[in-house]
This record gives structure tokens, sequence and C-alpha cells, in this order.
């Protein structure tokens, strides 16, 4: 017998059965075919300016830092301003998102690069996926739109969110998520980021910027 | 062979840790978690039932576990990935150094994962010829140190900045010897520069996992860094190692269970970084492991199955039951002398590692509740306690003393009139012996309680013959 076989023989002697049960094997598949979504809080829930109000305040209380613009093509400005601001260099590393490609990018002084992080670069910005009202919270899919690294390497993230993808709560962006990838689907790495990295190892003191971004800056569009 | 322990030494362990001045110093750190997770509570009405939904997704998925092993594990194939099935700590150990030596690796970072611990992962890795670095901060820390984590979310809450400053200045000798290390910030910045150089360095990143994914094939993990994400995504492996009860069926499932785990560990409404993985890089992406395994881990869990012990394998690791524990409190995590300690180490211990072993740890308790009452999944901690102090008992593993100790209270405690009379003599005798001071600073087979404290002379008649005469007159 194989450790494989040893271990299911374990598990189905101590809960006395053989593992052909067919009521079993009936509530297994209908629990996994249905997905029940238990209880889910009400803070996120409610329309698109109770869930935008509920989002900014829970993504504030998490320390990312929030901006508000009317269309796309107005982030690279707006993207500009918060590194200006910040005293960050001019340079920005992004994905293929062509919603991000198409922003005009020529109209600031910003040095763009393209593709994944080698861990060379102080600033990145992405396209989320969606968004959570209830922990304000994103939700970033990896591909070659939104390369993961660019979540995770740089000093400053910057995620460009459109505001009817803030959405209620986990259950929301895991029905999205079924709609772009199919029932039992999907991508290799969905992150859930809510705001930049800390540490509390060293005498539980909050300290920003462990290993991942120092700053996160959300920009909604719409 | 299991993580070395040091668990039947509890008595001993406590007591050093009760006269530890550094380490008494750092254990008021862990008092900040009470209050933080009362207040993330406090903002949400709908808490206690999704204690109540966590609790039935567990249940539900243990009485089903086969099934969703199974369902869990077609659809890591699906999407390219690799399970492997260890038995025992021995078997995971050696399955991870293959896959390492089979992809060549000479380095290795890893993510926070108590079942790295419990196989004692680290060392098996370092005696193959691998370099494994530890990335969370703190188990960076007790790393460089050569301990074991004494908190389970907190790995190194025994330790002052001062101790962490210390263990910097010896390890990271190629860095000018007189910067500045006093402040919080400038450790974390340092020890975020050294991390970085070994991530992009790596060949395989390993991580644990805070639940599986029937549905889908996923492995989540769950931390505030960034660290157990640089670990997988920048390597050409990422290997989870997970023991066979972090399977939950669905997404939905997973949900419920994060919003109780981070509100319950650390008091936030959600931890920085929950992350999704699946499978192996798919074919356009441009960055993440191009190879994608998990080790599954038995160690015993099966077993428990169906048993008395059932419901600690609803654990989720929050670390609320140690956080709230007063003898946590009081001793801190090493005393516990193996992997998991305060109230679920107590309980999961002797499981794993024997209660020959074991056995001491469940006796390590007030019993006052506490643990129960936070616990996010409601596991009967306490009772489960008792369980094993009755098998401890039945075992003839506790102290002669102490069973016939017992063995004579019981006598007497099952003899109603017998108990009476004697308890009155006692009193009598007692009284009459302590009329000078009032109070006894030494009795006989009492040293261990009047070194401490001085007993109360009785008044020379008991309660119930006091109650007698008091119900009588009022009559």
């Amino acid at each position: 017998m194989n450790s494989r076989e040893a271990i299911f023989a374990s598990i189905r002697r101590s809960l006395a059965v053989h593992g052909d049960e067919a009521p079993r094997r009936f509530e297994v598949e209908t629990r996994l075919k249905e997905a029940p979504p238990g209880v889910v809080p009400k803070r996120g829930q409610g329309d698109l300016p109770a869930r935008l109000a509920t989002f900014k305040a829970e993504a504030e209380r998490a320390q990312a830092s929030l901006a508000e613009i009317a269309d796309w093509a107005g982030a690279p400005a707006e993207i500009a301003r918060f590194l200006r601001e910040n005293n960050c260099p001019a340079t920005l590393r992004m994905g293929a998102d062509p919603r991000l490609a198409a922003m005009p990018w020529s109209e600031t002084t910003l040095e763009v690069l393209h593709g994944p992080s080698d861990g060379r670069d102080v600033n990145a910005v992405s396209a989320a996926f969606a968004a959570i009202a209830e922990t304000g919270t994103l939700a970033l899919v990896s591909g070659a739109d939104n390369p993961t690294t660019l979540n995770f390497l740089p000093d400053n993230h910057i995620v460009v969110l459109t505001r009817d993808a803030i959405l209620g709560d986990y259950e929301s962006v895991f029905a999205k998520l079924r709609g772009a990838y199919g029932k039992g689907g999907a991508p290799r790495t969905l992150n859930f980021i809510t705001g930049p990295s800390r540490s509390a190892d060293i005498e539980q003191t909050l300290l920003l910027g462990a290993h991942g971004p120092r700053r996160l800056h959300i920009v909604i569009v719409g | 062979m299991n993580e070395v322990a040091t668990s039947a030494h509890f008595k001993e362990n406590a007591h050093e840790a009760l006269t530890d001045a550094r380490l008494q110093g750092a254990l008021g750190f862990s008092r900040n978690f009470v209050g933080r997770r009362a207040a993330a509570v406090a903002r949400l009405p709908e808490f206690d039932a999704l204690r109540d939904s966590a609790r039935a997704i567990k249940d539900h998925t243990l009485a089903h576990l086969d099934l969703y092993l199974e369902a869990y594990e077609r659809k890591v194939r699906e999407s390219g990935g690799e399970v492997h099935y260890a038995q025992d700590a021995e078997e995971a150990r050696q399955i991870v150094i293959d896959l390492c030596k089979s992809m060549g690796a000479k380095s290795v970072t890893k993510g926070k994962s108590m079942i790295s611990e419990e196989i004692g992962l680290n060392h098996a890795l370092e005696a193959a010829g691998i370099e494994a670095v530890e990335t969370d901060l703190g188990e960076y820390i007790i790393q460089l140190r050569g301990e074991t984590p004494s908190h389970i979310i907190a790995p190194a809450i025994h330790l002052t900045a001062k101790d962490v400053e210390q263990e910097f200045r010896r390890a990271h000798r190629d860095l000018p010897p007189d910067r500045s290390l006093a402040e919080p910030e400038q450790l974390l910045s340092e020890a975020r520069q050294v991390l970085r150089a070994k991530f992009l360095a790596a060949d395989v990143g390993i991580t644990g996992a805070n639940f599986l994914i029937a549905e889908t094939g996923t492995s989540i993990i769950v931390t505030n860094e960034g660290n157990g994400d640089l670990t997988q995504i920048l390597p050409q492996a990422h290997i989870v190692i997970a023991s066979i009860e972090k399977v939950v069926p669905t997404l939905e499932d997973a949900a419920q269970l994060l919003r109780v785990l981070a509100r319950s560990a650390t008091g936030q409404d959600a931890s920085v970084y929950t992350t999704l993985s699946t499978g192996p890089r798919r074919p356009h992406d441009p960055d993440g492991p191009r190879a994608y395994h998990v080790v599954l881990l038995d160690n015993g869990r099966s077993a428990m199955l169906g048993g008395e012990f059932e419901d600690m394998l609803r654990c989720i690791r929050c670390g609320a039951c140690m956080n709230h524990c007063p003898v946590y409190q009081a001793v801190g995590g090493h005393a516990y002398g193996w992997v998991y300690p305060g109230p679920m180490g107590a309980v999961l211990t002797p499981s794993l590692i024997g209660v020959a072993e074991g056995g001491q740890l469940p006796n390590a308790s007030t019993f006052c509740g506490r643990c129960e009452e936070v616990c996010p999944v409601r596991i009967p901690l306490p009772n489960m306690m008792r369980h094993w102090r009755e098998r401890e008992f039945e075992r003839r593993l506790s102290p002669a003393p102490l069973r016939y100790g017992l063995g004579f209270w019981a006598f007497f405690a099952s003899r109603p009139a017998l108990y009476r009379l004697s308890a009155d003599l006692a009193a009598r005798a007692m009284h009459l012996a302590g009329r000078g001071k009032g109070r006894f600073s030494w009795l006989p087979f009492a040293g261990g309680w009047t070194r401490y404290r001085d007993l109360a002379a009785p008044e020379g008649a008991t309660f119930q013959s006091q109650w007698r005469a008091r119900s009588g007159a009022v009559r």
C-alpha cells in the first residue's frame, strides 16, 4: 500500500466509511456545485455609492491612500502627482493591460517600462480585477496584463480601479471570477490586497513596508 | 521523527520561564492581542454567526475528508500541479528534499509554516546541503537564534528589539558595524534588504497553507508582510506543505473562515495579503513558478477523526487561545516544549507525539475557559484537556504522589458521611494548631502551595455545620 492509499484507508477507518456511499458522494458533489454563500456581513452591501463610501473608509483604515478621477485618461496625471508628492522617481512599470496601455502616458514626464519586475523597480501600476467594500480590499489576478511581481517587489504600488468594479463582498468577487475563468477554474494567482505591507514581529510594533510595498495608492476611475 | 520535544519537562520549563526577567518583560507584548481582537469583533455584528458557520464548514469537511481530498487532488492535477502524500514527518521531509534535489535546488526561501516546524524541515534541508531561509520577519529572527517559534502567529514574541539588534549584528557581518539599529524601523529595513537578495536568488519557494480549496485545487496563504508571496512567485518552483485537515469545499467556505481568522489572530478585519494559488504559471504568464507541488501530511491526524479529539482538527491556527490564556501569558510558548504552545498545543501535542511525551501539557491549565470562549471554530479546549488528564491518569503516567493523593481524596469524597466527619475533625485540629498566628506558612504535603502564600487557619467548624446551625436558628 502506498502512502496515499494508507492515508485514505486510515481516514475511512476512523470515519467508519468505505468511500463509495452514494449519499456521502452526493452531498459532496452538491456542495462543490452549489457553493452556498454562508453568512455575508451587511457592512459591504448597498448600492454603488454606498459600496464606494465603505470601500474608501475601509481602505484608509488599512493605511492605503486614495484618489478619485473622472476617466482613465486622467490616470497618468494623478499617478505623476502621487509620485512627485512622495518624492518618488518618475519611473513606472506596468503589464500589458489594454486599459493601462491606452492611457496618455506621453502627457507626463514618467518613464514607463513594461513587463514583470526583476526587483529593481521603485514604482509599479496595476489594474484591479475587482475590489471589496467590506474590508477595503483589492482583487488582482495574475497574467501578462498585470504580472504578480508588480504587486510585491516595488516600493510603491499604484492600483487603478473602475468604480463599478467595487463589489460588496468576497462572494461577489468569486461570482465574477467564475464568469471569467469558468466554474472550478482560477488564475494562477489571485491576490486580495488590503493596505500596504506591514509587520508587527518586533515587540508588536506595527511597521509599514515589510517585504512588499511601503505605499499602496488606489486610483478610482468613474 | 518530529521536531524534538521537551514537553515532558513542562514544569521545569515553566519554572525557568517564570524566573527569566527578560522573557517576562517581552511577554507583555502578547497582551496587545486581546484588545485588538475585541475591537475587531465589536465592529462586526455577524461575528458569532460566522463562528457557527466556520465550525459547521469544518465539521462537514472532516466528516467527508476522504472525498474532499480526492476532489482537491483532481483539481490540482487539472491545473498542472502535483500532489504528494506523507504519512509522517520523515516521509514529508524526504519528499521535499527529493523534489528540491530533482530541480537542482541549492537555496530555498520559506514562508511561515507550522507544518514545516512540526516536521523539522529546516534541519533536514540543511543536512541535505540546501540553504533554507525563513522569510517571515519573526521566523527569520528565531532561525538566526536556532530557536522554535514561541507563538504560532508571532514566532519571536519572546524577544525584545534589543535581542533582535544583537542577533542582526552577529549574523549580518558584511554590513557596517557602526550602523544604527536602535529603532524597530531600522531592524525591519535591514531584514528587508538582506532577505530581498535571498528572495531573488532562491531556486525553490516553500510555503504552508491556511486553507486548501477542493472546488478549484487552490492553496491559500495569509500574510501581512508579503514574504509568502515573494517566496512563491519568484523561484522556479512552489512547494506547499499542508496537513490533510486544511481542505475546505469551496471558495465561499474559505471566505467564511478567512473572516474569523484575521480577526481572531491579529484583530485585523482582513490580513494585508490573502493569496490564492492554483497550479504553476499559465502558458502566457510572464511570472510565477513553473512547477507547483503540494505535500499533504497526515502525521497522526487521520487517527484523530471520529474520536474524542476530532474537534481539534477544526483548528485554523489563529492563536487566539494562547493570547487569552493566563498560563501562556505567564510562561510563554517555549515552556510547552514542542511546536504548538498554549491551549491548542496542550490538546494537539499529546495527539501528535503521544501522551507519554506531551501528557504534562493538558495539566498546564486553570480551566478558566477563555480559550474556548474566543475560539473562532468553537473547539471545546478545556474539555479536551480534561480527556487527556483522564487518559494520563488511567495510563498511570502522572507522578505517583499525585495518583495516590487523588486516590486517597477520592476514597473520602465518595463516602459523604466519612468525608464530613474527617473534614470536621481536620478543621477543628487546624483551628487549634493555627490559633496563635491565625494562618499557616507551612503545612505537611502542601509545601508547593504554602511556598508562595499562607493558608488562613479555619475558624473551627466546617461550612456545612455552620450552615446547619444557621438555618436551624432561622427556623
